[in-house]
């Protein structure tokens, strides 16, 4: 009897941690907030910056969507063929949980696509986009 | 004191008995190309092509590539230096000429001494592999270009490039 009270309070408190205590994403947004000094981010604004065409990067890829796909729910495909688990973080629930590897990404992608850094705003649209899908 | 010279030889014995049918079990196959085992590697080699086997290249072409990461064919693939150091040391002491590593020498056969080859793809060797591999099937959608071993190799991750 005692060690059901342990387990199914150690169940409540997992629940309770995922559900209402900031995890990683949510630091990283605040994070990017912080540093943008934004109101909020979008979802619509960080969806266009996906699927947006650029030309300040490589002219092999213009646009997110080049190795990410155009549906965030779907495999994508990195120049050299190998196949990315999907963007969206409800089928790759791993995604953007590890912040050194998000920023890494960020910082390499944003260069090959836009030939620049991404400012912290785009950061936090983009995150808030794809988290949302 | 007397010393079991007895078990200490039955122990020798087998000791040189399984080092003889590890060796045969690879021998057996020759298109066996140990994958990477370690997860810092396979994680940051691995994300934009196959994390491809140490034992392909010599270890100064892993030196030589590890050292210019902000210009990887192309691609900025520059890490912090306590990983990249990391992920030298064991791509060099897993490199195609690191001791005992037979097969793969196979595959470096025709490199020049000294030289240090930054891809696997224009190894002699590899070549010559490849030389039937009609033009066609090279630009298939599927494949896109000779570094994706795994669309023609399905079992690449594994190690293993039969046909
Ligand atoms: C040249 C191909 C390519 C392009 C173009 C590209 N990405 Fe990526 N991206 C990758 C690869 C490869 C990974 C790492 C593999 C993985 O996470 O599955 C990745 C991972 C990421 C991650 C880390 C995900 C995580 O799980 O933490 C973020 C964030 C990201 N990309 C954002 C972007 C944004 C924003 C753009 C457009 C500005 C973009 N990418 C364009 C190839 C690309
Ligand atoms: C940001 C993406 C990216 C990352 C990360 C990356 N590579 Fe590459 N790598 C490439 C591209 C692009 C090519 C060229 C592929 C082609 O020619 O189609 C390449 C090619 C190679 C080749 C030559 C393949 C051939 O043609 O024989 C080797 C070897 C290699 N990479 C090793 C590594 C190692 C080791 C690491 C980890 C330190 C690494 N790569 C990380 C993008 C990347
Ligand atoms: C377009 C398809 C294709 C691609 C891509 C490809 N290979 Fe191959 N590979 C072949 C064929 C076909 C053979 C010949 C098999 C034979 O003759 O038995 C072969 C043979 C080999 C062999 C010799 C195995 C043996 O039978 O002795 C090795 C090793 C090898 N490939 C490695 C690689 C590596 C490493 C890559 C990626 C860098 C790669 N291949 C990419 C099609 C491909």
């Amino acid at each position: 009897m005692k060690n059901m009270l342990v387990v199914t309070s150690g169940i409540v408190a997992m629940i309770l941690s995922t559900a209402t205590l900031a995890g990683p994403r949510e630091d990283l947004l605040a994070q990017y907030a912080a540093a943008a000094k934004a109101t909020g981010f979008s979802a619509a604004r960080g969806q266009a910056l996906h699927t947006q065409s650029f030309s300040g990067g490589k002219p092999d890829t213009p646009s997110c969507t080049t190795c990410h796909g155009k549906d965030t729910r779907g495999a994508g495909r990195a120049l050299t063929g190998k196949t990315i688990e999907p963007v969206a973080a409800s089928v790759t629930p791993t995604r953007y949980t590890d912040p050194a590897k998000v920023e890494k990404w960020f910082k390499r992608n944003c260069a090959e696509v836009l030939g620049r850094e991404c400012t912290p705003q785009e950061k936090g649209d983009w995150l808030t986009f794809v988290i949302g899908q | 004191m007397r010393i079991p010279y007895r078990p200490l030889a039955i122990g020798l014995v087998t000791l040189a008995f399984s080092a003889l049918v590890l060796a045969r079990a690879q021998a057996g196959d020759r298109h066996f190309f140990a994958p990477v085992a370690d997860p810092v590697v396979k994680e940051e080699c691995g994300s934009c092509h196959l994390a491809f086997a140490p034992s392909m290249l010599p270890a100064r072409s892993w030196q030589r590539m590890m050292g210019e990461l902000d210009n990887h064919f192309g691609d900025n693939a520059s890490l912090d230096a306590a990983t990249t150091e990391k992920i030298t040391s064991y791509l060099v002491a897993n490199a195609g000429d690191a001791g005992g590593q037979r097969y793969s020498s196979k595959l470096l056969k025709g490199v020049a001494a000294g030289a240090a080859p930054q891809r696997i793809t224009e190894l002699p060797k590899w070549v010559s592999e490849h030389r039937k591999v009609p033009d066609w099937e090279w630009r298939h959608k599927e494949v896109r270009t000779k570094a994706n071993c795994v669309a023609c190799h399905t079992a690449a991750e594994q190690g293993s490039y039969d046909e």
